[in-house]
């Protein structure tokens, strides 16, 4: 076992409503693919229409920079929607699922057969079969290009953010899936294959025994299980240079579509938050509809349903379909009640809302780190300015200057990004900065920005 | 309070986009937002909760900061004024008089600074930043208590104007707008800020045998004026012990302490490092600046200690943290996030270059008796050059990665 690396910055936001480890089934009535998940997208081309039947695993769409990388039906079933915005840009598929799934069959091989498989073919069952998009290549967090070769290629087993899974329960017994998958995933990509384990837990009963792979253990506050930040601490990101990072979840994709011969889009999903009356997981599908989930559920009609965790999810409608990539729903009180500046405003003393500052009345560093708060969605302030306070500094656990970089996407100054490391980050590095910024600016914006800058540059 | 909530957002439409008072926006906003944290919510993407903090709240942070020193300098304003006519007074008398001085100079501070801020935000169209919530305060602390009021407003409107408004505003400003405020009338009106300003005497008031109102640095530099080369070692002290006025003046302990004739928040020591803890207990205001500041003071005190050629190079290092205002410039001024360094190495080398300059101008350049003021303004400008090598420290190890 590798040496521990500790990282001291960072922050951990302790939110009420865990997911007890109750299992139930969520069969939801339609799933959904959403354009938006995939912001590495050039020009998609749809190859469905409404009223067409699909199986678990038919092609759905492709995209024309990419084009022999299929995005996939996770269910059987009928198309009801293809919805499009503005100048006919695709925004979501919508199908009506199956009462019994049909998959899409594809060869099964055994574990010898896929030792003496050759990269070329397992890389074109891949990406031929729908698990590919699971791969997301760094710079640029994106789908990754299958035609350019990684350097390395990195999966963080745990996740530090606020109310995340427990990837030791949602992963329960498919130790062999993963094995397979981090056995195809070297042979494609040709290189080392690096786990990042949590420090803090127990051995992992499912990845802690993985062969054939580099272990590197992490310990700290949010973001220490960020892939981006491992990659920092294990093999840094390069100009020129091109890595692979998974989430466990697309790693037992690979081994299931080998070993199973189907496209699998089953996944197991955490419904949390402090407005969820029974916080546990469930047994559901890629893109699932939330609204049998969250019916009756739910202590007041007045809040946010998040896909995925509360600093880098997206709002869903209490009908709305999870994220592609999202393994969670998360559910806050909405925050848009005015709150005088003396009893509840900026100069009252306030300690159940969080805060990472000890500014005047600011007490919430007073109360017990195993206090779970219960946190809503007001901004708790105006848009104001930029001020270089010099606390971005202490939630970025890399060797990176975040104002620096953020100050350079703002000025459209290309070389300064890429010399202040835009090549290393996704937005998921800087949620902390957002959360914590006194001048309430959309950093995650902005560094999307900035990378879409240098893609297109 | 809800109903003072519903009778602001009445009057909403009026200052939205085609309402009569339109171009006013933002002062709408101004008064809203200072009276209720917005009803806005975090966005469909990204960070869906956020800190608790926000700007209103850290500037306060800053200004309660400022309180001990200011009421420590109110009241020091009518110690110093009863000192000098040879009279008692109680702790009440003294306070009420320094109030009654310096309450004109904070209102007068806000009003002028405050209108030019409005202006600019309605011109440009921007919210009006709370950054100068602080800036109206620090103007004050750094002035006379005999400074003419229309002084204070002149000095405050182009400091706002000249340092910030015409870099674009908060945040963009290269100077420290109070200091700028200080270095205006300096240099525009020197009589009135330098020389036996320092205390209020009031209209045809006698004042005691042998008064003067000279500060610790003019009594230093005019000792070591005369002596040149000829001192002997602990002069300066000894000429700082031999006022005749008022024995004990200033004493090490009184120096820290802060009883003396100087601007009306800098002169106690002890309030500014009151001020400190909070900046820093709060993590509002840089450690790193604060502390490098007085060790580059000291140190550089150290060396001129070292090879003391006249009287005040001969002074003893201590005693440069406690005269002047370089515990006040230390604490509130280097620390202001905008002009100072932004990398925390930066940080160290901005404040330890500040202190070490203040020295140098006091002890080499008898012409600014006050060396802590220059030190900081030359600092803002060369803050940036700091980042700069900084930033190119970290691009480079980025760069000698790839080749390796």
């Amino acid at each position: 076992m590798s040496k521990v690396i500790k990282l001291k910055k960072g922050f951990n936001i302790n939110l009420a409503g865990k997911a007890t480890t109750q299992l139930a089934e969520h069969t939801p009535e339609t799933v959904a693919i959403k354009f938006d998940d995939f912001p590495g997208l050039y020009r998609p081309k749809i190859l469905v229409k409404e009223g067409d039947a699909v199986k678990a695993g038919s092609p759905l769409f492709f995209d024309k920079a990419m084009e022999k990388v299929i995005y996939a039906a996770p269910v059987s079933g009928e198309v009801v929607a293809v919805r499009r915005g503005e100048k006919r840009k695709p925004i979501e598929i919508v199908i009506l699922c199956d009462k019994q799934t049909e998959y899409v069959e594809h060869r099964r091989f055994t574990v010898s057969e896929i030792a003496n498989l050759s990269p070329e073919d397992a890389l074109n069952h891949m990406v031929a079969s729908g698990v590919w998009p699971q791969v997301i290549q760094r710079p640029y967090a994106i789908v990754a290009n299958p035609d350019v070769a990684p350097k390395n290629i990195f999966i963080s087993t745990f996740d530090t953010s606020p109310l995340a899974p427990d990837f030791e329960f949602v992963f329960k017994g498919q130790e062999q899936f993963f094995q397979v998958g981090v056995d195809v995933l070297r042979k494609v990509g040709k290189c080392e294959v690096h786990i990042g384990l949590n420090a803090a837990a127990e051995v992992s009963k499912i990845f802690g025994s993985v062969k054939n792979v580099q272990f590197h253990k992490f310990i700290g506050p949010h973001p220490a299980g960020n892939v981006g930040v491992q990659i920092h601490h294990i093999a840094p990101i390069n100009k020129g240079d091109v890595v692979w990072t998974l989430h466990p979840y697309g790693v037992i994709q690979i081994g299931k579509l080998f070993l199973e011969g189907r496209y699998d889009a089953s996944k197991t999903i955490a419904l949390v938050g402090s407005e969820v009356k029974q916080p546990q997981y469930y047994k559901t599908v890629l893109g699932a509809n939330i609204s049998k989930l969250v019916a009756h559920n739910v202590k007041s009609d007045h809040v946010r349903y998040i896909s995925g965790n509360v600093l880098v999810g997206q709002k869903i409608t209490a009908d709305g379909h999870m994220g592609f990539y999202d393994h969670m729903v998360t559910v806050i009180p909405e925050g848009d009640k005015p709150r005088f500046f003396l009893t509840e405003g900026w100069l009252a003393p306030i300690a159940k809302r969080l805060s990472f500052h000890r500014a005047l009345g600011l007490l919430s560093f007073l109360n017990s780190s195993k206090k779970e708060y219960v946190l809503d969605t007001s901004t708790n302030g105006e848009e104001r300015a930029f001020v270089a306070t010099g606390t971005f500094e202490q939630v970025v656990p890399m060797d990176i200057l975040p104002m620096h970089l953020i100050k350079a996407i703002l000025a459209n100054d290309y070389d300064g990004m890429e010399a202040l490391g835009i090549y290393e980050v996704a937005e998921e590095d800087f949620a902390l900065c957002e959360f914590i910024d006194v001048s309430k600016q959309p950093i995650q914006k902005i560094i999307r920005e900035g990378i879409n800058m240098m893609r297109e540059s | 309070m809800n109903f003072l909530h519903h009778l602001l957002e009445k009057q909403r439409p009026l200052f939205e986009k085609g309402g009569k008072f339109e171009r006013f926006y933002y002062v709408f906003e101004a008064a809203e937002t200072f009276l209720f944290t917005p009803p806005s919510t975090t966005p469909a993407r990204g960070a869906h909760i956020r800190d608790a903090i926000d700007l209103k709240r850290m500037m306060m942070t800053v200004v309660i900061a400022m309180l001990p020193c200011l009421l420590f300098g109110m009241w020091n304003a009518g110690h110093q004024h009863y000192l000098a006519i040879g009279q008692e007074a109680d702790f009440m008398t003294k306070f009420l008089l320094g109030l009654q001085h310096t309450l004109p100079i904070i209102l007068v501070a806000y009003a002028s600074g405050g209108l030019v801020e409005v202006i600019f935000a309605i011109m440009r169209k921007h919210p009006i930043n709370e950054g100068f919530l602080v800036t109206g305060m620090l103007i004050p602390l750094v002035m006379p208590i005999t400074i003419p009021l229309w002084q204070v407003a002149v000095a405050t409107i182009f400091a706002v104007l000249v340092a910030k408004e015409v870099f674009g505003g908060t945040g963009m400003n290269v100077l420290n707008v109070a200091l700028t405020a200080r270095a205006f009338l300096y240099f525009a009106y020197p009589t009135e800020i330098s020389g036996s300003v320092w205390t209020y005497l009031g209209e045809g008031a006698t004042t005691v045998d042998g008064y003067s109102g000279a500060t610790a640095l003019a009594i230093i530099a005019e000792t070591s004026e005369a002596l040149k080369s000829n001192f002997t070692p602990g002069a300066a002290v000894a000429a700082l012990n031999n006022v005749s006025w008022a024995p004990g003046l200033f004493s090490f302990e009184n120096l820290f302490w802060g009883a003396i004739p100087g601007s009306i928040g800098e002169t106690s020591t002890l309030m500014c490092l009151i001020g400190a803890a909070i900046l820093i207990a709060t993590g509002v205001g840089s450690w790193k600046i604060i502390l490098s500041v007085f060790a580059g003071a000291y140190l550089t005190g150290l060396l001129v200690n070292a090879v003391a050629l006249n009287a005040y190079m001969d002074l003893p290092a201590h005693y440069h943290l406690v005269i002047g205002g370089l515990a006040f410039g230390a604490v509130f001024m280097a620390t202001d996030p905008v002009s100072a360094a932004h990398t925390e190495t930066g940080k160290w080398i901005y404040g330890f270059l500040i202190g070490f300059f203040t020295v140098v101008i006091r002890v080499f350049n008898p012409a600014y008796p006050e060396g802590i003021m220059l030190a900081i303004l030359l600092m803002n400008v060369f803050a940036p050059l700091i980042d700069y090598y900084v930033v190119q420290a970290n691009k480079n190890r980025r760069l000698s990665r790839a080749t390796v």
